[in-house]
């Protein structure tokens, strides 16, 4: 690791002016992410702004109609949530299955979402749910969040604070995970919202990604059976030593008949 | 940096320490608690797990500033030679251990989650212990430790 200095706000104010009194400072939330990342030295901030200690960032709040998840709530603390096990079951099961129990006692829903990486779990949740994104300048409609690999709509220095997720009729998670790592080979959430279907995909393409072909077959017909093989071509997924893109898509049918499955119980 | 105040096992110490000194680092290095291991360094293995405030974490993936005012928890703590803790008994019964080089992480994380669900079965057994990997056993040995000291840990 390069050197840094240590800030620990007690208040969003004091993120806001610890970071403007750093040359380039970074947020450090769960650090199960970041300190693996400053291990290898492939980041070098001048300053780790701990947000472990900001007032008002973690914990859950259920609402009539939408649930809002705190940046700072660690995925231990979503999956044994009792309102998001009622509520949003496919995604108390999405947080339980992130890593493993150390993983989930450390790391945070906001971190996850800022990252973006491409195999991630959160992802899934928040564009297939159709959540918003809040942070300390704006609210971001989860269409517009996640613009490509490791890459997000967050402006420099920008804060994540909370996610509102919609409480859908029904919806279901399923991963096919790494063996090793258990990032998501592929996941599939699928929810439905009324008349609405979305169908978010991670893990297969460098970017979480909706399926609109998908979603247009269930809106139809939310059954298991409106999901066909080859709606989603294989061409632009990822192709490494894990799986082949080919592999990949066939994947995406299999698991969204599965979610699809799982959402009608 | 400012010092920082922990509990170590029960003991309060006070203590400086560099910005990047993780809290690994700082339990073999400076408290001379060389019972958590560091199997990789990368987050992977779970050789490194101890617990803050109750909760299993792997201690080369948290700095020690961020465990400024916790309580921390070593596999010291659990017991020792003469006084071994159930799990660390049941380890040695099912011969739960060859190297014994994951060993400490094991049994903290064993410990823990037989603390949070004393009437774990198999199946939770092995999904609590999907963080901690052990190049020697095959784990099923591991996993009759867990059952045997679960069983001893409810009394
Ligand atoms: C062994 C292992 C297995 C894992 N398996 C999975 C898995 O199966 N699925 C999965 O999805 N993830 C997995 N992860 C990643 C894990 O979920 C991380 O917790 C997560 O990616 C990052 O969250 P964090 O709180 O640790 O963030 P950090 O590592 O602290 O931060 C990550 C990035 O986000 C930024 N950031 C943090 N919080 C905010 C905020 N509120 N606003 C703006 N920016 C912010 C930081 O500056 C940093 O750039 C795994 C990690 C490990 C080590
Ligand atoms: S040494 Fe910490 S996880 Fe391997
Ligand atoms: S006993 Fe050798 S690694 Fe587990």
């Amino acid at each position: 690791m390069y050197d840094f200095g240590v800030k620990t706000p007690k208040s969003v104010d004091e993120v806001k002016t610890a970071l403007g009194d750093s040359d380039d400072g970074q947020y450090l939330a769960g650090g199960q992410t970041l300190i693996p990342v400053l291990k290898q030295r492939l980041a070098m901030p001048s300053d780790l702004i701990s947000l472990a200690r900001v007032d008002g960032l973690s914990g859950i709040e259920a609402g009539g109609d939408s649930i809002t998840i705190k940046a700072m709530t660690t995925h231990a603390d979503v999956a044994a949530n009792a309102d998001i096990q009622s509520a949003i079951p496919a995604l108390a099961k999405l947080a339980g299955g992130i890593g493993d129990p150390h993983v989930r006692n450390r790391g945070t829903m906001g971190g996850s979402v800022a990252n973006n990486d491409p195999a991630a779990d959160y992802p899934a949740a928040v564009l297939g749910l159709g959540a918003t994104v809040v942070t300390t300048e704006r609210e971001i409609e989860a269409d517009n969040f996640f613009t490509g690999m490791f890459e997000t709509a967050l402006d420099e220095g920008e804060l994540i604070t909370e996610i509102r997720y919609p409480i859908p009729e029904a919806a279901g998670y399923i991963k096919f995970p790494n063996p090793a790592t258990r990032y998501a080979l592929v996941a599939v959430m699928a929810a439905k919202f009324g008349n609405t279907v979305r169908v978010a995909v991670t893990g297969a393409g460098p970017c979480v990604f909706r399926v609109p072909e998908m979603e247009q077959a269930l809106t139809g017909n939310f059954s298991p059976d409106s999901v066909k093989d080859g709606m989603v071509p294989a061409d632009d997924l990822n192709n490494d030593i894990h799986a082949s893109r080919d592999y990949r898509a066939h994947l995406i049918g299999v698991l969204a008949r599965r979610a699809v499955a799982e959402a009608n119980g | 940096m400012p010092a920082i105040t922990v509990r170590v096992n029960g003991l309060e110490v006070t203590k400086e320490v560099g910005a990047r000194t993780l809290l690994s680092t700082f339990i073999r290095e400076e408290m001379k608690l060389t019972g958590t291991h560091v199997g990789c360094d990368t987050s992977q293995c779970g050789a490194c797990v101890v617990t803050i405030n109750g909760k299993t974490v792997k201690s080369c993936a948290t700095f020690a500033w961020e465990a400024d005012g916790a309580d921390i928890g070593t596999i010291e703590g659990l017991g020792d030679a003469e006084n071994m803790h159930p799990m660390q008994e049941a380890f040695r019964e099912h011969h739960g251990l060859q190297c014994g080089f994951c060993t400490p992480g094991m049994v903290m994380t064993a410990v823990n989650l037989v603390e949070n669900n004393p009437d774990i079965d198999e199946d939770g057994i092995k999904h609590g212990l999907e963080g901690n990997i052990c190049r020697c056993t095959g784990y099923q040995n591991i996993i009759d430790a867990v059952k045997t000291g679960a069983k001893a840990m409810r009394g």
